[in-house]
């Protein structure tokens, strides 16, 4: 089973990478743009059966830091 | 002081080196040594230190592999424990990793590494780590990182700030923590983290000396213990 986690920064967390991008894409003519967040996406290869909870425990553990960070699980059709 | 401090490495450490010297000029015995893979640290340990670096090349987020490692486990339940336990820079990083101190380190604000000396306020001077400073006293000790920016959301800096957890300060801007936080204690005081490198100011050679009496407030601690 293919499983996506997309990790993202919280809300009000400062994303310099984000806003370094922000200023590139305005640098380069792209008008309009209102905002730049960076985040990051794992893609799992896990036996069938893996439940539900695990998937949320490897994102709690280890995958994304929930101090700044939220995830999303996305569950691939193969 | 004949004491009995472990120092762990990591794939990627680079001060775990400097940090067993300086545990060495400050306490005269050697420093035990501990890689990331063993289960167990030695026995009956006064002090484990967690060095700067990049372990695990930073892979994930700064410290978030080194949290998981199997030393980390033995880490966890000997902060439990009340041994004293010391992260400096990735070692801070891997102590927030691991939950045992609060907040995160997000990448630094300017987005550059910055590596220079920085003169920080000694804010708790009632700590197992800083007892040996003046209270409000100004020191230089040099820090050297990419992600040093401490992040923690209001609720958590206001009991942080409240309960008088934050040990340092950063007197100019550095890197965009908040609160200009550079290194806070767990609830029970017993371990600190930090982005300043206090072992790489022990001796006149270094450029200074203000960081040797962290780790002789941890030696005399245990003396008058």
């Amino acid at each position: 089973m293919k499983v996506r986690v997309h990790v993202s920064l919280k809300p009000g967390v400062l994303d310099p990478q984000g806003r370094a991008v922000h200023h590139a894409l305005d640098g380069l003519g792209f008008t309009g743009v209102e905002d730049v967040r960076i985040g990051r996406t794992v893609e799992l290869d896990v036996a069938g059966g893996t439940s539900d909870e695990d998937l949320k425990s490897m994102c709690e553990k280890l995958l994304a830091n929930t101090v700044i960070e939220n995830y999303r699980i996305e569950k691939v059709a193969a | 002081m004949a004491w009995r401090a472990a120092v762990v490495t990591f794939p990627g450490s680079n001060c775990d080196r400097d940090m067993a010297v300086a545990l060495e000029a400050v306490s005269g015995t050697p420093a035990l040594r501990v890689w990331h893979g063993d289960a167990d640290l030695p026995e009956r340990l006064d002090f484990i230190a967690l060095p700067g670096g990049f372990s695990y090349g930073d892979y994930l987020r700064s410290g978030a592999m080194a949290a998981v490692s199997p030393i980390m486990r033995a880490v966890v339940e000997a902060a439990g424990r009340g041994v004293p336990v010391l992260g400096v820079c990735n070692g801070f990083q891997v102590l927030t990793e691991a939950r045992l101190l609060p907040g995160a380190l997000l990448r630094n604000a300017g987005q550059t590494f910055v590596c220079r000396d920085v003169r920080l306020k000694v804010e708790n001077t009632q700590s197992l780590f800083t007892a040996g400073y003046d209270a409000g006293e100004a020191i230089t000790i040099p820090v050297a990182h990419h992600d040093g920016n401490y992040f923690a959301d209001a609720d958590t800096l206001d009991r942080l700030e409240g309960e008088g957890r934050v040990a340092f300060r950063y007197l100019d801007e550095t890197n965009g923590s908040q609160r200009a936080i550079a290194g806070v204690l767990n609830e029970a005081g017993n371990v600190l983290g930090m982005m300043p490198h206090p072992e790489r100011a022990i001796e006149a050679a270094h450029g200074g000396t203000e960081g040797r009496r962290l780790f002789e407030s941890v030696l005399n601690a245990l003396v008058s213990a």
